[in-house]
């Protein structure tokens, strides 16, 4: 099924380096408010936001719309972030996935979830642990990279698509059970390749 | 606060990705916020999300650069950390759930049993229930996935004890029959994708004239 989707939206390995860099501007607009770093990080990483939004059934309009609320707050809630508390691609996907739940499906009880996560997230980590960060980052890259076909296909229609586990097993014509067992055996491959880290 | 019973993998995943229907993640969201345990793994994989949507062909935007806020705006502080978890309804519900539990507009079902539907925008149907020391919540099979939060009391089913903070995210086939027994009321938070189908004559009523 990904050989028939469009160009829009089409799934793509990101090289590391530029993982790297990305991480490196947001710890700029984080410590120093750099208005520099965050346009660079606006250029990068904003039209990719944007054919998140795409993929998940916004319009051109409303995902740029959306893309450029994401960003803002991205600069709005920067001070918030810290490298060690968690990953920078993480964390902007999580604002554009709140963002996108806000405004296309109205629904109240998200909204106050990750600001503290981020916390407990900081209160939790041990220091040493943000030092194997951006190792962890690239481990969780490789491990979806290396996931089998079929497993790579559940994990992509959650998080892109935005489908849940039964629209999921109607889309395949796949029993539910089927679904979720894709889904946690993909999710103990990438718990597995941390492991060593903890 | 122990937890034991946690939110299983694939439903995890899915409220990471935001594609758990609306009422399933407002519980999931509400077992979170008590369950450090559960937020780590979220945390992670958030990560999936992260990587997913960087690998996105981009999408050139329109506008000629970022939308910038006043630079007189103070740029956001960190609040000082939130109790999350200890009030007894926890924080990503009470603009669903306003007031104490005590204050609740209980809708009697039959003997022991009562429940207090939430209207919710999305999918899916989100409601209180509280069932009576030495009830049972009624037996059902379940025609979608189905997510239970004790907020208060405990029950117990084949699957183990639950008490406050612990949740019950069984699969599809899984029929279960959990008792309350504590000395207290139980009351949990219930989100099930479809109605569910109850067994016996009594259910099959209350189903009916309720639309539980």
């Amino acid at each position: 099924m990904f050989a028939a989707q469009p160009e829009v939206g089409r799934y793509r390995p990101f090289p590391r380096a530029v993982h790297d860099v990305m991480a490196d501007l947001l710890r700029r607009v984080a410590e120093h408010a750099d208005p520099a770093a965050f346009r660079e990080l606006y250029q990068s990483y904003g039209p990719r936001v944007k054919a998140y939004m795409m993929r998940r059934g916004a319009d051109a309009a409303t995902a740029e719309d959306l893309a450029q609320e994401t960003l803002l707050t991205v600069w709005r809630r920067a001070s918030l972030y810290a490298e060690e508390k968690g990953s920078a691609a993480g964390w902007v996907f999580a604002i554009a996935r709140n963002l996108h739940i806000d405004r296309l499906r109205r629904e109240v009880p998200w909204q106050e979830l990750p600001e503290e996560r981020m916390e407990q997230a900081s209160a939790e980590l041990a220091p040493d642990e943000a030092v194997s960060e951006r190792e962890r980052e690239a481990r969780v890259r490789a491990a979806l990279a290396e996931l089998p076909p079929e497993q790579h296909e559940v994990v992509a229609l959650s998080y892109l698509d935005g489908l849940s586990h039964g629209e999921i097993a109607a889309r395949l014509g796949l029993p539910l059970g089927t679904v979720k067992s894709r889904m946690r055996m993909a999710y103990q491959r990438v718990r597995t390749a941390l492991e060593d880290l903890k | 606060m122990t937890i034991t019973h946690h939110l299983d993998d694939a439903t995890l995943m899915s409220f990471a990705a935001g594609s758990l229907p609306a009422a399933l993640a407002a519980v999931a969201a509400a077992h979170a916020a008590m369950c450090p345990r559960c937020r780590r793994e979220i945390a992670v994989l958030e990560r999936f999300g992260g990587a997913l949507m960087a690998g996105l062909q981009p999408v050139d935007l329109l506008a000629g650069g970022p939308r910038m806020p006043p630079a007189s705006e103070p740029r956001a502080e960190a609040r000082a950390g939130a109790g999350a978890g200890d009030a007894e309804v926890p924080s990503p519900v009470t603009g669903l759930i306003r007031g104490s539990l005590d204050d609740v507009a209980w809708r009697w079902l039959g003997p022991g049993v009562w429940d207090h539907v939430i209207p919710i925008q999305g999918a899916g149907k989100l409601r209180l229930l509280k069932v009576a020391p030495e009830h049972h919540i009624p037996e059902h099979g379940h025609g979608g996935s189905e997510l239970t939060l004790v907020l208060r009391g405990s029950f117990h089913d084949q699957t183990g004890r639950y008490l406050r903070g612990d949740i019950s995210d069984l699969d599809e086939d899984v029929e279960h029959h959990p008792l309350i027994d504590g000395d207290v009321d139980c009351i949990s938070l219930v989100a099930s994708e479809a109605p569910e189908q109850f067994h016996g004559l009594v259910a099959r009523q209350w189903q009916r004239l309720r639309r539980f």
